[in-house]
C-alpha cells in the first residue's frame, strides 16, 4: 500500500488546451465570445440579430456547437458569415479540445470577432473554458425568475446575461423585476439586459455595451 | 450530464499516476468535488463505475468528498458558508462575495500497490 499524493486538478488538460486557445485568438487580435444557454433560449437568434446590426463594421465568424444537426451553421451561412459546426454526438458541451479541433480546419485569418454558441445545456458548458475573452448566456424570460437559484453556476460564471424573448413577458405571468433581482442575487456584477429579439427591444443597448467590450479589449 | 467526460479525465490522471510509480493495482482514489460545479456526485459514481472497467483502477474505490460553497466579504472580513441559496450579496453590507471554496474538482491521492 502506498498513497501518492496526485493534488491534480481534474481539468488541468482542459485548461492548458484553453490556454493555447487564447493564445492563437491573440495572434489573430480576435475577440472570442461563449454563448451559453439551456436549449431554445435563444442563442442562435441573439446571434443573427447581432450579426445584422454590426457585421458591417466587424468581419464575423462563428462556431456552432450543438449535438447533432448543422441547422444553427446554415443558420448562420445564410447571411454570409463563416460558420463552422461541431456536433459533439452525446456530449452535452463543448470543451477547449473541441476548440482547439476545430481550428485546424476553420481558418480565422482576417476575423475580428468569434462567436461561439455552445450545445444547449443549462449546466455542464459552465465548467468547461475554451479560452474566450467574455462568457455571455441566453436566458429566456419564459422559463421562470426562479431558474437563477436553481441554476446558479451558469448565472455565476458569466459577465452578461440577456434576458430573452420579453415580448412573450405578457402571456407568461413571469415578472421581470424579480427575474432580475433573483440573477443579481446570483451574479452582482454581471451586466443585465432584457431583449427580445422579435422586437427588436433592448438589442441596441446590448450592443453598444459589447462593442465598448470589444474596444477595452 | 458531463460526468462521463470528467471520469475519463479522472481515470485518465489516475493511470498515468499508478503507471508513474510502478503500480500495478489502484485501491483508492481521493476525489475533491465542490458544490458550486456543474458536477452531481451521484452522476460521477456512475460514471466512474463504467470508465474505471478494464483499467489499472477497475477495482478501486473512489471516495468522493463535496466541498460546500464558502464565501466572502472583504469588506466585512466576514465568511459565509453552505446556504442553500446561492446568494453573493454581503447580508451586511451588500458588498459582492468572492468565492473561497465550492469550486473544487479535484484528485487529492491515489493509494496503489
Ligand atoms: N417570441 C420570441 N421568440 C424568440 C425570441 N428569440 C428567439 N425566439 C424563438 O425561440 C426559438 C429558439 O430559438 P433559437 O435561437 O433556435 O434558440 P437556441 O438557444 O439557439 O436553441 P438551441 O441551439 O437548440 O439550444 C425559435 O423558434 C426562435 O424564433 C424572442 O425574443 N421572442
Ligand atoms: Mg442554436
Ligand atoms: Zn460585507
Amino acid at each position: 500500500m502506498h498513497i501518492i499524493d496526485v493534488n491534480s486538478q481534474i481539468l488541468k488538460e482542459n485548461s492548458r488546451l484553453a490556454e493555447e486557445n487564447k493564445k492563437l485568438f491573440a495572434k489573430y487580435d480576435l475577440h472570442v465570445t461563449n454563448f451559453m444557454s439551456a436549449p431554445g433560449a435563444g442563442k442562435t437568434t441573439v446571434l443573427e440579430e447581432t450579426i445584422k446590426r454590426i457585421s458591417s463594421k466587424y468581419k464575423i465568424s462563428v462556431i456552432e456547437g450543438d449535438l447533432r444537426t448543422s441547422i444553427d451553421s446554415e443558420r448562420i451561412e445564410a447571411l454570409n458569415i463563416p460558420s463552422y459546426q461541431i456536433t459533439t454526438g452525446t456530449v452535452c458541451h463543448l470543451d477547449a479540445r473541441m476548440i482547439h479541433n476545430a481550428l485546424h480546419d476553420f481558418k480565422l485569418e482576417g476575423s475580428d470577432l468569434l462567436f461561439i454558441e455552445n450545445v444547449g445545456n443549462l449546466v455542464c458548458p459552465a465548467d468547461f473554458e475554451l479560452g474566450e475573452d467574455l462568457k455571455a448566456m441566453v436566458f429566456s424570460v419564459v422559463e421562470g425568475a426562479e431558474k437563477p437559484k436553481k441554476y446558479p453556476v451558469m448565472f455565476h460564471s458569466v459577465e452578461v446575461v440577456l434576458l430573452n424573448k420579453i415580448d412573450l413577458i405578457p402571456y407568461s405571468g413571469v415578472s421581470l423585476e424579480e427575474l432580475i433581482s433573483n440573477v443579481k442575487e446570483v451574479n452582482p456584477s454581471a451586466k443585465i439586459f432584457p431583449i427580445s429579439c422579435r422586437t427588436g427591444e433592448g438589442i441596441d443597448e446590448w450592443i453598444d455595451w459589447f462593442i465598448g467590450k470589444i474596444n477595452s479589449k | 450530464m458531463h460526468e462521463v467526460g470528467i471520469a475519463q479525465s479522472i481515470l485518465t490522471i489516475v493511470e498515468k499516476e499508478a503507471d508513474k510509480s510502478g503500480a500495478s493495482n489502484v485501491k483508492r482514489v481521493k476525489l475533491i468535488v465542490g458544490e458550486f460545479t456543474g458536477v452531481v456526485k451521484e452522476s460521477l459514481e456512475f460514471a466512474l463505475d463504467i470508465v474505471k472497467k478494464n483499467t489499472s483502477a477497475q477495482n478501486a474505490e473512489f471516495i468522493i468528498e463535496t466541498v460546500k460553497l464558502k464565501t466572502y466579504c472583504q469588506e466585512c472580513d466576514k465568511t459565509f458558508i453552505g446556504k442553500d441559496d446561492a446568494h453573493f450579496l454581503c447580508p451586511d453590507c451588500s458588498g459582492i462575495l468572492g468565492i473561497v471554496e465550492g469550486k473544487e474538482l479535484k484528485i487529492e491521492f491515489i493509494d496503489v500497490e
